[in-house]
C-alpha cells in the first residue's frame, strides 16, 4: 500500500512527510523527521514521555497516528525553548534539580506548559493530578511539582 | 564549599529534549534489530529452524546461541558482584533451555522493524514444554522441577549429591544466638514476603553496535558503566578489549537495572553478521519480562530483648528468588538485616534459589529493603509490646562507631544515632494524627563502595577546564565532578566542563552503582585537580624563577609563599593557562585510583498513612527522609536521590508486584497493571541532610544513592499497622490485601 502524504505543521514550521498507515506519530516525530525529544517509554500511553501538543490538546504521540495529525499543528518539546531563550519551566527544572536521569523531562515540560497555559496559578493538587499521566522514576516528583509551582509564579510576574 | 549556583552544568539538553538516549542515536546504513522470545516458562529447546527468516527479503542477519562462544560456567569478579559469564550469555541468549517467558532464543536484523518481526514469526523453534516453577518456597521443594541439571549447592557441608533449585547457602554469625535468645526477657518471630519489582526505569535497553570489517567493534548503548558494557560483550563474543569501544548514551534511569547487558551482545552479533549498524530497543513488554527485576522474598525474623528493649540476640533466615539464573542479592541481605544495631548475639542464613523468572538483576542497595522490610516491623511490633517509643528502641540499639557488625567488620564513623534525634526532633514525630491515620518509622542501612575510578582534568588556554570522567551521570554526577574540580583549581564552577568520556578516551572506571561515583570518582576528580594544581604552582615558579615550593595556590591563584618579600605579581589560572605553550605545554592532569573507605550510610524514615476502612486503600499522607550524606557536593541532587528512593519503596510497598498465570507467563507486564507510584499517589516528601562527614574522603562525601530505599517498605507497612490495627507481612500492601485482611 502506498504511504500517506501529510502536510501539518510542526513547532510553527511547516513540514510534509510520508507514512504508513500502521506508524505513530511518536515513530514519525523520531524515525523519520530527528525529532527524538520525545521519548518512548511504553509504547501504550501510560508513561508520558512522548506528551505532545496536538491543535493545542495534551497527548501521547505514540497513541496518535502520523496520518491523524494531517493539517494539524503538532508542538514538541524541541518548541518550547525559544531559540537559545529556555523556556520558564525548562531554566527552573535546571535550577531547581526537578530532574534527574531527564527521560521523562520533555514529556513532563510539555504537559506543565500545557497546564500553565490553561490555568497559570495552579495549586499542588491540580499539578500532581494533571502530571499523573507522566511517570517519573527519579525524583518522587516532588522537585517536579514545586518546579512548576515556580515556574507559573515567574511567568506570572513576567 | 561554595553553594552551588543556578544551572546543571551538561544537564541543559535534558530540558530541551537534545540529550541523546540510547533509542535516539543513529548511523548511515544502520538497521534495525528485534528479539525472538519464549513463550514458555520452562522449555528444551529441541530445534531452532532459522531458514526461511533468513530468506525473507530485507533480512539481513540472524542469530541465535550457536553464534556465541560456550562458554564455562565460572564465577569471576565483575560488575557489582562476582558474574558467571556463563550465565550472562546464557541469559542473553538461550543455550539448550529457555527459562523463563520472554528469555532471548533468536534475534533478527532487516531493514526496518516491520521486516524483522515479520521474519521472528518464520523463525520455527521446536520446544518440549517442561513443567515450571515460580513461587520461591516450591522452588525449594525436593521435587521441584529442576532449572539446571548441574547445579547444586553451595555452602552445605556434605557437598549435596542431587542438584536443586536452591544455588547456594551463607550463613554469617557473630556470639552465641542460643544464648541470647535464652536470656531474653521477650522473643518474637514472624514471618514476612515481599514480590519481585521492576527497577522501573522509563528509558528501556537500547543500544547500536558498529562491527567494521576489520573487526573493530563500535557500541553506543544506554547502561550504567561503558567499561562494564565492554568487559561484558567481551568475555561473552571472546574478542579482546581493545577491539571494543563503547560510547555511554545519556542514561534514562537504571537503578542497578542497567548494570549488565542484554541486547549488546545481541547487536554486536548482527552487526557482525550483516555488515552494517545495528540498532535494538526494548518495547516496555520485553523490558518487564527480561531484564530486572529484583528478587521477592521469604524471610523469617526472630529477635530477643529484654524488657527494657535491649536487643540481646537475633536471627533472620531468608530466601531470595534469583529468577532463571543464580545470583540473587541474599548475601547482602543477610550482611545488612542487623547492621543498623548493635546487637551481641546475631544470626543471618540466606539462600540464593532459582526459579522461572526473568534473572534478577541489582535494585537500589540490593537485597537490603526486603531484609530491612522484616526487620524493622518485627521491631516495630516488639516497640509496641514494649511499650516503647519506635525511635527510642532504636536509639537504645543503635550501630555507632566501634559497633561490631555482624558481616565483620567494626563500623567507622557513622551518623546514625543523629538521623534518629532528627527524627524525634523533626515536626512530622510530633504532629498529632486523626482517625484511621498512622505513623511509621523505619531506618535502613548500605554499604556504599569504592572502587576503580579514572579521572582527567584539562586546563585550556582561555582558563577553563574539562573534567572528564567514566561514569554515567545518573543522578546528578557530572555536577558533583564540576563543583569538586572547580573547588580544588579555585576557580568558577561556571568554568569547569564535566565530560562523560568513551572507553578509549578516559582511564577505567568501575560502573556507576554502589552509590560510589560522587565518593570514589569524585576521589579521583579531586586527585585530578591537585595534580593540575601542582603543574600550576610549577608553572608560577618557572616564571618566577623560584623553587616550586616558594609557591602558594589559593583561590585559583599563584601567590608567592609567605615570607618571600619581592615584586613578583600574582598569576591567576587563567594567565599561567594563556602562557602555557611557553612555560612547558598543556596542562592536564590525571589521575587513576582504587578507592577505599566508602562511609556506611544510614537513613530513618517517617511516613503517615490513612487507611481507608471500606477499600483498604492506603493513602500516604506525609514521607520524611533523614539520612546521613557525609557532605552533600549538590544539596539538590542529594535530597533528589532521597526523596527518589523514598517514592520507589513507597511503590514497592504499596502496590509493585509480579502477577503470573498458571502457565508461568506475566500477567502485567505494562506500566498501566504494573502500577509505579503517579504524581497523584504521592506527597512531597521531606529531605533532611544529616551531615556525618566521611573522613575517607576530601570533602567528606559518602555515597547517599542507595540508603533511601531501604527503609520505606517497612516505614509503609508500619504506618498501616497503626493505623488500621491490622499487620500486613506480605507486600504488596494492595487494597485487595489489605481489605481482607481488615475484614478477617
Amino acid at each position: 500500500m502506498s504511504k500517506h502524504h501529510i502536510s501539518t505543521t510542526i513547532n510553527g514550521e511547516p513540514v510534509e512527510f510520508l507514512c504508513d498507515t500502521a506508524q505513530t506519530l511518536l515513530d514519525v516525530l523520531r524515525d523519520e523527521l530527528g525529532l527524538t525529544g520525545s521519548k518512548e517509554g511504553c509504547g501504550s500511553g501510560d508513561c508520558g514521555a512522548c506528551s505532545v501538543l496536538v491543535e493545542g490538546r495534551l497527548v501521547c504521540a505514540c497513541l496518535v497516528l502520523a496520518a491523524e495529525v494531517d493539517r494539524c499543528a503538532v508542538e514538541t518539546i524541541e518548541g518550547v525553548a525559544q531559540g537559545n531563550a529556555l523556556h520558564p519551566l525548562q531554566q527552573v527544572f535546571l535550577n531547581e534539580a526537578a530532574l534527574q536521569c531527564g527521560i521523562c523531562t520533555p514529556g513532563i515540560i510539555v504537559a506543565a506548559k500545557a497546564l500553565l497555559e490553561k490555568n497559570p496559578d495552579p495549586d499542588e493538587e491540580e499539578i500532581r493530578f494533571w502530571l499523573a499521566g507522566n511517570l517519573c522514576r527519579c525524583t518522587g516528583y516532588d522537585k517536579i511539582v514545586r518546579a512548576v509551582q515556580q515556574a507559573a509564579l515567574v511567568m506570572r510576574s513576567a | 564549599m561554595g553553594r552551588y549556583p543556578a544551572g546543571s552544568p551538561g544537564w541543559r539538553d535534558k530540558v530541551t529534549g537534545q540529550a541523546n538516549y540510547g533509542a535516539d542515536f543513529s548511523l548511515p546504513g544502520m538497521i534495525t534489530g528485534r528479539v525472538l522470545r519464549s513463550p514458555h516458562a520452562h522449555a528444551r529447546i529441541v530445534s531452532i529452524d532459522t531458514t526461511e527468516a533468513g530468506k525473507l527479503a530485507g533480512v539481513r542477519a540472524v542469530v541465535t546461541a550457536a553464534d556465541f562462544p560456550d562458554l564455562p560456567s565460572e564465577v569471576v569478579a565483575g560488575g557489582e558482584s562476582p558474574v558467571n559469564y556463563r550465565y550472562i550469555s546464557c541469559n542473553a541468549i538461550a543455550r539448550d533451555k529457555v527459562l523463563y517467558e520472554g528469555h532471548a532464543v533468536a534475534a533478527v536484523a532487516a531493514i526496518s522493524a516491520g521486516v524483522a518481526e515479520q521474519a521472528l514469526k518464520l523463525i520455527r523453534v521446536e520446544y518440549e514444554v517442561l513443567p515450571h516453577v515460580i513461587d520461591v518456597r516450591d522452588a525449594m521443594r525436593d521435587d521441584a522441577p529442576l532449572l539446571h541439571d548441574n547445579l547444586y549447592t553451595e555452602g552445605v557441608d556434605p557437598k549435596p549429591t542431587k542438584p536443586s533449585n536452591i544455588a547456594k547457602r551463607t550463613e554469617f554469625l557473630l556470639g552465641d544466638p542460643a544464648a541470647g535468645f535464652a536470656e531474653s526477657e521477650i522473643i518474637l518471630e514472624r514471618s514476612y514476603t515481599t514480590q519481585p519489582v521492576h527497577q522501573g526505569y522509563i528509558e528501556p535497553h537500547a543500544c547500536v553496535a558498529s562491527v567494521a570489517a576489520d573487526g573493530m567493534t563500535t557500541v553506543w548503548s544506554s547502561s550504567q558503566g561503558q567499561f562494564m558494557v565492554r568487559e561484558f560483550c567481551a568475555k561473552l563474543l571472546k574478542i579482546a578489549d581493545s577491539d571494543i569501544r563503547v560510547l555511554p548514551a545519556e542514561i534514562g534511569g537504571g537503578f542497578g537495572g542497567k548494570t549488565t547487558v542484554y541486547l549488546e551482545p545481541l547487536a554486536i552479533a548482527l552487526s557482525r553478521k550483516s555488515g552494517r549498524p545495528v540498532k535494538m530497543v526494548m518495547s516496555r513488554e520485553e523490558v518487564f519480562k527480561a531484564s530486572g527485576p529484583t528478587s521477592g522474598g521469604v524471610l523469617q525474623v526472630k529477635l530477643g530483648a529484654r524488657r527494657d528493649g535491649t536487643l540481646v540476640a537475633a536471627e533472620c533466615e531468608l530466601a531470595y528468588q534469583a529468577g532463571a539464573f543464580p545470583g540473587s542479592p541474599a548475601i547482602p541481605g543477610c550482611m545488612t538485616a542487623f547492621a543498623c544495631y548493635d546487637i551481641p548475639n546475631a544470626r543471618t542464613v540466606g539462600y540464593d534459589v532459582v526459579s522461572n523468572r526473568p534473572k534478577c538483576a541489582a535494585y537500589r542497595a540490593p537485597g537490603a529493603p526486603m531484609a530491612a522490610f522484616a526487620v524493622e516491623s518485627a521491631l516495630d511490633e516488639l516497640a509496641l509490646e514494649l511499650g516503647m517509643d519506635p525511635v527510642e528502641l532504636r536509639l537504645k540499639n543503635a550501630a555507632k562507631e566501634g559497633t561490631r557488625a555482624l558481616y565483620g567488620p567494626k563500623m567507622p564513623v557513622i551518623g546514625f544515632v543523629e538521623t534518629l534525634e532528627a527524627a524525634r526532633a523533626h515536626a512530622h514525630y510530633n504532629t498529632p494524627l486523626k482517625a484511621n491515620q498512622g505513623r511509621g518509622i523505619a531506618s535502613g542501612f548500605w554499604f556504599n563502595i569504592g572502587g576503580q575510578s579514572s579521572a582527567a582534568v584539562h586546563i585550556n588556554e582561555d582558563g577553563t577546564a574539562e573534567v572528564v570522567t567514566g561514569n554515567p551521570d545518573i543522578g546528578g554526577s557530572r555536577a558533583s565532578m564540576a563543583i569538586m574540580a572547580a573547588e580544588v583549581l579555585g576557580i568558577d564552577y561556571a568554568k569547569v566542563k564535566p565530560l562523560i568520556g568513551d572507553t578509549a578516551s578516559v582511564g577505567y572506571c568501575f560502573l556507576t552503582g554502589g552509590s560510589r561515583v560522587t565518593f570514589a570518582t569524585g576521589k579521583a576528580v579531586v586527585e585530578a585537580a591537585n595534580d593540575v594544581v601542582q603543574q600550576l604552582r610549577a608553572r608560577a615558579a618557572k616564571i618566577w624563577k623560584c623553587e616550586v615550593d616558594e609557591v602558594i595556590w589559593k583561590d585559583g591563584v599563584a601567590h608567592p609563599a609567605q615570607g618571600q618579600t619581592d615584586t613578583r605579581t600574582q598569576l591567576s589560572l587563567a594567565e599561567i593557562a594563556a602562557s602555557a605553550a611557553r612555560t612547558g605545554g598543556p596542562i592536564s592532569g590525571k589521575a587513576s585510583l582504587n578507592v577505599g573507605g566508602a562511609g556506611p550510610g544510614f537513613g530513618t524514615h517517617l511516613c503517615d498513612v490513612e487507611v481507608d476502612p471500606e477499600t483498604g486503600r492506603v493513602t500516604v499522607l506525609r514521607y520524611t527522609v533523614i539520612q546521613d550524606v557525609g557532605r552533600a557536593i549538590h544539596p539538590g541532587y542529594v535530597e533528589g536521590q532521597m526523596q527518589g528512593g523514598a517514592a520507589q519503596g513507597i511503590g514497592w510497598a504499596l502496590n509493585e508486584e509480579y502477577v503470573y498465570d498458571d502457565q508461568g507467563r506475566l500477567q502485567n507486564s505494562g506500566f498501566l497493571d504494573y502500577r509505579m507510584p503517579v504524581a497523584s499517589d504521592l506527597p512531597m516528601i521531606d529531605a533532611v541532610l544529616v551531615e556525618v562527614p566521611n573522613p575517607a574522603h576530601p570533602f567528606g562525601v559518602r555515597g547517599v544513592g542507595e540508603v533511601p530505599i531501604v527503609p520505606p517498605l517497612a516505614a509503609v507497612a508500619n504506618a498501616v499497622a497503626r493505623a488500621s490495627g491490622v499487620r500486613v507481612n506480605d507486600l504488596p500492601i494492595s487494597p485487595p490485601r489489605l481489605l481482607a485482611a481488615l475484614m478477617k
